[in-house]
């Protein structure tokens, strides 16, 4: 549905984005993860044929943006990051000139734009003028006219920003249940939101992609050890000792706790399941066992890492 | 489809905000009161005239009220037209809706055409309140419709001019003062260029003499229709349109 071959963008001096390939498939919903400045609006920017790009191409929904912006155009719905909209129209109004932009027949204007209002929850905000709207109402506002028109491709660029958790819940779920039916990438900054929504990743820095995979594939890969995390009610010196002999355990570090009730990270060799090895130890020992579960390290460890070490070869 | 899209919106927009009403007042207000000061200026010699009748030689309403009433017109546009179109380009620019507007199925020549009509169709509804004026002359004089009728036609044209020269400005900053500032300096030095025909000699003087908006706009008030006051006032509007054009697409390329 997208395939990008060597995208590149020049601003004066500065690349904001090196020679970008990827492809993305049809009904799959990608999440684009980067520091701030990494190129990801730069990227949506020229996928949505805003800007050309200065060198290499892309072909959305099988549209060169470079010869055939208006056939993508009308394929793809864009949020850009900050939601611009027009302030002095109602939504209703707004959510009309959009429609009538994108070319909707006469007949289903007014459908559209009521079917749009309520898949975005807008019901009560349909008379009011956008200027006068809480921020949340406004995400959903752009996100009702990226919807209009029912286009095949969704250009997100950071969709649950500024949304308070319920929103956010009610967003992510409208995303994920494009899943299939549409084409999605979107940028976020939040990540445990891409392992949430997104099928596969695209981690981006400083204009190049890093790594492109499915998030747990991406954790698995990054991981170097396992963490197991036990909550123990027992003497503190005589547990970490005990814990630190039983056989595959790197490293015991105490969490927190107060007394005798602890929790302790039981660091172990990658790839090896040591729970029932660690079950065994406390309750042979005598003390409570409270809590025990595998702790995958999270995307944000795996996203520092890539951004700040070695770039990912197949190791 | 596109082009009446955008010409909608922008007509709402200019109703949704208090940019419509605040020139509708301005352009009445000042109108008026050049209506008001030549009718007044007219009676006076009137009064003269039927003591002197010297005086009453070529005194009729078309020479001494109408054409010097839309001559008045041509200056009020000076100031006005650059308010109708400061904001078109520079606004969406400043609030980043020019991103959006670009992405959707739209050509740059059908949005850029959208705002340029709903500018002249505001304009419009703007110079046709001044048609009560002339009502109120047919009360107790009777009217030549011909020069009326050229006088508005070249008023329009004018002021498309105008209005075209506006939508440069406002394409090429995202500052509304800035390119408001520019476009009626630039209104100006058109205007105002015409005033060294009489100093220079020879063909500059008759290329500026050409070159003066206001020039053009003389024997349309008078009456008489020429092929090359028409072609003026088309030529800048299309050309300083096509710069526009040139000036989206330039903009484009830097994002």
């Amino acid at each position: 549905m997208i395939e990008v071959e060597g995208l590149t963008k020049v601003y004066g001096n500065t690349t904001a984005i090196d020679s970008l390939t990827f492809t993305v498939q049809q009904g799959e919903v990608v999440g684009f993860l980067g520091p701030n400045g990494a190129g990801k609006t730069t990227t949506m920017r020229v996928l949505s044929c805003y800007m050309p790009p200065t060198s290499g191409t892309a072909r959305v929904g099988g549209y060169d943006i470079r010869t055939q912006a208006l056939d993508v155009r009308r394929r793809i719905g864009y949020l850009p990051e900050h939601v611009p909209l027009y302030t002095d129209l109602t939504v209703t109004q707004y959510l009309s000139f959009v429609a009538e932009a994108k070319g909707l027949s006469r007949l289903t204007r007014r459908q559209r734009v009521g079917e749009a209002i309520e898949r975005c929850l807008l019901q009560d905000a349909r008379g009011r003028i956008i200027g006068k709207l809480s921020k949340g109402y406004r995400q959903r506002v752009g996100l009702a006219q990226a919807l209009l028109g029912d286009p095949p491709i969704l250009i997100l660029d950071e969709p649950t920003i500024g949304l308070d958790p319920k929103q956010i819940i009610e967003i992510r779920s409208l995303i994920r249940d494009m899943q299939g039916k549409r084409t999605v990438i979107l940028s976020t900054h939040i990540l445990p939101e891409v392992s949430m929504v997104c099928q596969r990743v695209i981690i981006i820095n400083e204009g190049r992609i890093v790594a492109v995979d499915t998030p747990e594939t991406l954790t698995r890969r990054l991981q170097r050890s396992t963490q197991v995390l036990l909550q123990i009610d027992g003497p503190p010196d005589q547990v970490s000792v005990r814990l630190r002999e039983a056989p595959g355990v790197l490293q015991v570090a105490m969490k927190d706790g107060a007394g005798a009730l602890r929790r302790y990270l039981v660091e172990t060799d990658k790839d090896r399941d040591l729970r029932q090895e660690l079950a065994r130890v406390v309750c042979t020992s005598g003390w409570g066992l409270l809590e025990l579960r595998p702790v995958d390290m999270s995307l944000e460890d795996i996203f520092i890492r890539l951004v700040t070490e070695e770039p990912v070869t197949g190791e | 489809m596109g082009t009446l899209a955008v010409f909608k919106k922008e007509m709402r927009s200019y109703f949704a905000s208090p940019i419509a009403y605040a020139i509708f007042t301005l352009f009445l207000v000042i109108s008026g009161y050049f209506f008001y000061s030549i009718l007044a200026y007219l009676s006076l010699i009137s009064v003269q005239a039927a003591m002197n009748p010297g005086l009453a030689r070529g005194l009729n309403v078309t020479d001494g009220i109408v054409r010097p009433f839309f001559i008045d017109l041509g200056v009020v546009l000076l100031f006005l037209m650059p308010l109708l179109t400061m904001r078109l380009f520079a606004e969406e620019r400043k609030q980043g809706t020019l991103e959006l507007l670009l992405t959707y199925p739209l050509r740059d020549g059908e949005i850029l055409l959208g705002k340029f009509m709903a500018a002249t169709a505001l304009y419009a509804l703007l110079l046709s309140t001044t048609a009560l004026y002339m009502l109120l002359l047919t009360w107790w004089s009777e009217l030549e419709l011909y020069p009326i009728l050229t006088g508005y036609l070249g008023l329009l044209l004018l002021g498309m001019a105008f209005l075209s020269l506006g939508l440069l400005f406002s394409s090429l900053t995202e500052n509304q003062i800035v390119a408001g500032a520019f476009a009626f300096g630039a209104s100006l030095l058109l205007w105002i260029i015409g005033w060294g025909a009489t100093l220079a000699e020879g063909d500059w003087g008759a290329l500026f003499r050409h070159l003066s908006i206001v020039e053009h706009l003389t024997s349309f008030a008078r009456g008489v229709l020429e092929t090359k006051d028409i072609a003026y006032y088309l030529g800048m509007t299309s050309f300083f349109l096509f710069a526009t054009l040139k000036s989206l697409e330039v903009r484009r390329w830097k994002g």
